[in-house]
């Protein structure tokens, strides 16, 4: 049996590509290592009536093109936005990032009078940041050395949209990209404790401190999505995040595509320098005119290539992608709701994200642990409870609680992870916890403690790695995976990437399948059915 | 407001809550920063005329305000905002604007020059930030005592009836733009000679504990002057007649702008009039010196437009048929009897005389129409009493 595309990895970039391939017309397989759909973006039932978002937790960059365009809501996708956020301080305070406005400020000048205005300059700052990024997601990175027209018209796209920041802007544009979080956030703020508080999504699951140049970027990365217009804004995907592969895969479906799950595989064929189809670990061999991996660009290429198959600058390439393991994630099943004595009654902010971390130099200090080769032991979580507004998570009064943790190393103190090593790792992160509630210790049926090494087993992301690759300039836009292959093509013919280690990078966006789909249509010289960015002035 | 229990409360209460919330009839109020103010106590009409006929009085606290002090308060202002601040003597007011340093109008606003050395800046839009970024190298002390200090509008034709019925002797002497101390029960009364309704009017301001023994006085001074509480909807009909602008709705603070271009110059909104270049420096002298030479892409223009029907949120043609503008605040004026907006245009239109058209929308009975009226650009305010300047004022 022979298929027009083979799709290697259910993850939601996976399925997305392979929606519109076969929206387009294409006979599409999709290949899942795991029993189960989803890759990082998964709904599983780990413990009796809870459903746990194992790896993402959250969604904000998903785009609402691909949403629309896919009929996701169809599909059963319905993402609700969540309220806001604290930081529980030392002092038994806390700094709270509430959703209203008026409130927000409030709460700032609470710590720092000067620095409730200044966040109105940092909020538009980064806006103007996020307008300038936004347009280029759901676009194909232009090569800066070809002179083919399209990749000439794609740079004058971008030079436009740079050219209309406006002077200063472009000057901060740039410095933007090369500064690290710490330092962009000492340029509007006074409060170390507010600096701590938004430096948080500057390091979230990339391998760097809030010191390290580049983090800048990284709490755009964070910022640039929005729900329904509302710019920054996360939320909860019904469910659990699997809820958004499973609509992708609903979408895949209803356009005649198939999946096939504990269908791993083990080679990427290739014959003539061209890439014909797939050898799956069972021995089965799959063939097609083209084969796509949502896997990431190590995996894809050290692992599904025959190294004789490809050009020995690509394996190098790939052999120096900076994927590093920095996250760990706990999901805890509760037999009730925790109680936060620092947010006061009835306090908004329960409903958001959690952190437990005050300070700049706390936080350098976790990276420090990091590149000691050890879990931070005072470390940096993003925790939420999204069963207090997710119905369909746990059973009426228990609840489901996520904590993504930073920094894990991939190896500890240069050696494997042992199952005592993640027991002792769990350990820190439940103990922070309780330190802010009391009744914590006491609530917890059932704790999943993954370290890296259980990402990469289980997900099958290298080294854990949740973005599929750092966010560092170097390797984003036209350098994303690497230069020269940022355009989705793959070393050999038919050979297409699809994953986040591809433009625009990692978050569940589903932005890199769906260019991938544009690329893929091009070349096989169908119509284009992939959804182009809407333009806002 | 300062504690962590806050976010208990969304919205506060004014200092004058107590008495403004009982007088609320339609209870349409709006939020105005951190609090809740009435957009209309009774019937916008009744309360617009109060401000031309007799007094309206206006709850004025969630106006942001900032206290400047120190050795270097005057050099600090006089390098921020673009007038010549050294020229406003202890007790007196000046309108104002200040400027990023691309001569973009960040905020426009009132300066309180009142006792030697002690300024009091009044803004639509929080300043801290700003303030304390331009204060670098200067001696000086900024504090924000917007909840601290409590303030009303008291204007209209008996304004000064009113307020000399509650025992401020001599106030008829004060002159526009002038400041006054009284003894208010013990407590320290400032009254100004300001307000944003271009009459006659004061603005009265008092800590905020005794805000409420000031309301109950001022309407126990004014029962026999027509004094009303007036809401934001008729505040605003007599600000477009008095042909003031507006921060956020006819133009963009500066700093508050995410794209290139949206903002617009001290020139560009019609206050050629308050940038001083004699002044050796302040923040965006350079840039408007610029814009001088070269001219500005904008003009600030009132018009004055045929027919009846306000021209809200219209486009505005030349005789071309090019769109050269958009109005910023249009109404039809019941003082003046005239269908009046203000509107920002592009150079070279909106010299006084020009002819223009404006594209206007309206529904009769869910019917929408469009017309196209004609626009003529005027000079001035809209309605412009003689009250307003006459001192001693008079008593109606």
């Amino acid at each position: 049996m022979k298929y027009d595309a083979i799709v290697i990895g259910a993850g939601h970039n996976g399925l997305a590509n392979a929606a519109f391939l076969a929206k387009a017309g294409m006979k599409v397989l999709v290949l899942e290592r795991n029993p189960y759909i989803g890759g990082a973006a998964v709904s599983r039932e780990l413990h009796k009536g809870w459903i746990y978002s194992n790896c993402s937790y959250v969604c904000s960059l998903l785009r609402p093109e691909i949403y629309r365009n896919l009929n996701l809501a169809k599909h059963g996708l319905q993402v609700v936005p969540y309220g806001g956020g604290a930081t529980f301080l030392s002092d038994g305070d806390i700094l709270g990032n509430y959703v209203d406005h008026d409130v927000q400020r409030r709460e700032i000048a609470r710590h720092n009078k000067r620095d409730a205005d200044a966040y109105h300059r940092f909020s538009r700052d980064v806006t103007r940041q996020c307008r300038f990024i936004r347009d280029f997601l759901l676009r194909t990175p232009p090569d800066p050395t070809s002179f083919r027209p399209r990749d000439i018209s794609e740079l004058m796209f971008m030079m436009k949209k740079f050219l209309n920041l406006g002077e200063k802007t472009m000057y901060e544009t740039i410095r933007f990209y090369s500064m690290s979080v710490a330092e962009y956030l000492d340029e509007y703020f006074e409060s170390d404790t507010i600096k701590a508080h938004f430096s948080g999504s500057g390091i979230i699951g990339t391998a760097l401190g809030v010191y390290s140049p580049g983090t800048a970027y990284v709490l755009l990365h964070h910022y640039m999505g929005d729900i329904d217009g509302s710019a920054g804004a996360w939320g909860f995907a019904r469910g659990g995040m699997g809820a958004v592969s499973k609509a992708l895969a609903g979408a895949f479906q209803e356009h005649g595509g198939e999946i096939r799950t504990s269908a791993g595989v083990e080679q990427i064929i290739v014959r003539n320098g061209k890439a014909t189809g797939v050898a799956l670990e069972n021995g089965d061999e799959i063939y097609a005119d083209v084969v796509v991996s949502n896997l990431d660009p190590k995996r894809t290429f050290l692992k599904l290539f025959d190294e004789k198959d490809l050009d020995p600058r690509v394996a190098e390439k790939a052999r120096n992608f900076k994927i590093r393991g920095s996250s760990g994630k706990l999901n805890i099943a509760l037999d009730g709701v925790p109680e936060w004595p620092a947010l006061g009654d009835n306090n908004p902010l329960r409903f958001g994200d959690m952190h437990f971390v005050d300070s700049l130099e706390r936080l350098e200090r976790a990276y420090d642990d990091w590149k000691n080769g050890m879990w931070s032991r005072d470390p940096y979580v993003d925790l939420l409870i999204p069963t207090l507004t997710d119905p369909t998570m746990a059973p009426p009064g228990k609840h489901f609680m996520s904590v993504f943790v930073q920094y894990v190393p991939p190896k500890v103190k240069g050696k494997d992870w042992t199952d005592e090593d993640r027991d002792a790792f769990g350990k820190v992160v439940i103990d922070q916890i309780s330190k802010h509630s009391p009744n914590f210790k006491d609530l917890i049926l059932h704790a999943e403690v993954r370290t890296p090494r259980e990402l990469e087993a289980e997900v099958g992301l290298t080294e854990g790695n949740i973005f599929q690759g750092e966010l560092t300039m170097d390797q984003l836009m036209f350098n994303r995976p690497f230069p020269g292959y940022a355009q989705y093509r793959g070393p050999v013919k038919g050979m297409y990437m699809c994953g986040s280690g591809t433009h625009p990078g990692g978050g569940v966006m589903a932005a890199p399948g769906a260019n991938a789909a544009r690329e893929i249509l091009a070349d096989m010289k169908r119509t284009n059915v992939v959804p182009e960015t809407e333009l806002d002035d | 407001m300062n504690k962590k229990e806050h976010y208990k409360t969304f919205v506060y209460p004014t200092a004058f809550h107590s008495r403004t919330s009982k007088l609320n009839q339609m209870q349409e109020s709006h939020r105005w920063k951190d609090y809740l103010v009435a957009d209309v106590y009774e019937d916008v009409a009744l309360e617009y005329f109060a401000m031309r006929n007799s007094t309206g009085v206006f709850d004025l606290c969630p106006m942001t305000k900032h206290k400047i002090t120190g050795p270097d308060a005057l050099e600090f202002l006089n390098r921020m905002l673009t007038r010549d601040v050294s020229k406003l003597k202890p007790g007196r007011v000046s309108y104002c604007v200040w400027c990023d340093d691309e001569g973009q109008v960040i905020d426009d606003g009132t300066v309180f020059h009142m006792r030697p050395g002690e300024y009091l800046l009044c803004s639509q839009e929080r300043q801290l930030d700003w303030l304390s970024i331009s204060s670098l190298g200067f001696e000086v002390t900024i504090t924000e005592p917007t909840h601290e200090l409590a303030a009303l509008a008291v204007q209209g034709p008996t304004s000064c009836a009113v307020l000399r019925k509650m025992g401020l002797n001599d106030i008829q002497n004060l002159k526009p733009f002038g400041i006054a101390w009284f003894d208010f029960q013990g407590s320290e009364l400032m009254v100004s000679r300001t307000g944003f309704t271009g009459d006659l009017g004061y603005e009265v301001w008092i800590e905020a504990p005794r805000a409420e023994a000031l309301w109950d006085a001022l309407f126990a001074a004014g029962k026999e002057h027509g004094i009303r509480p007036i809401g934001t909807h008729a505040l605003e009909m007599t600000r477009i007649e008095a042909g003031f602008i507006q921060a956020g709705v006819d133009f963009l603070p500066a700093d508050e702008a995410v794209r290139p271009g949206r903002t617009r110059s001290p020139f560009e909104l019609g206050l050629s009039w308050l940038v001083d270049f004699k002044k050796p420096n302040f923040t965006g002298r350079n840039a408007l010196l610029e814009e001088k030479e070269k001219g500005s892409r904008y003009n600030f223009a009132r018009l004055d437009i045929a027919g009846n029907k306000p021209a809200k949120d219209a486009f505005i043609y030349n005789s071309k048929k090019q769109v050269v503008g958009t109005v910023t605040s249009a109404m039809w004026s019941p003082t003046a009897k005239a269908n009046i907006a203000l509107a920002s245009l592009h150079a070279p239109w909106g010299k006084p005389g020009d002819e223009l058209y404006a594209e206007i929308y309206y529904q009769r009975e869910l019917k929408w129409s469009r017309v196209m009226a004609r626009a003529t650009v005027v000079e001035g305010a809209f309605f412009d009493p003689e009250r307003k300047k006459v001192t001693p004022a008079l008593d109606f």
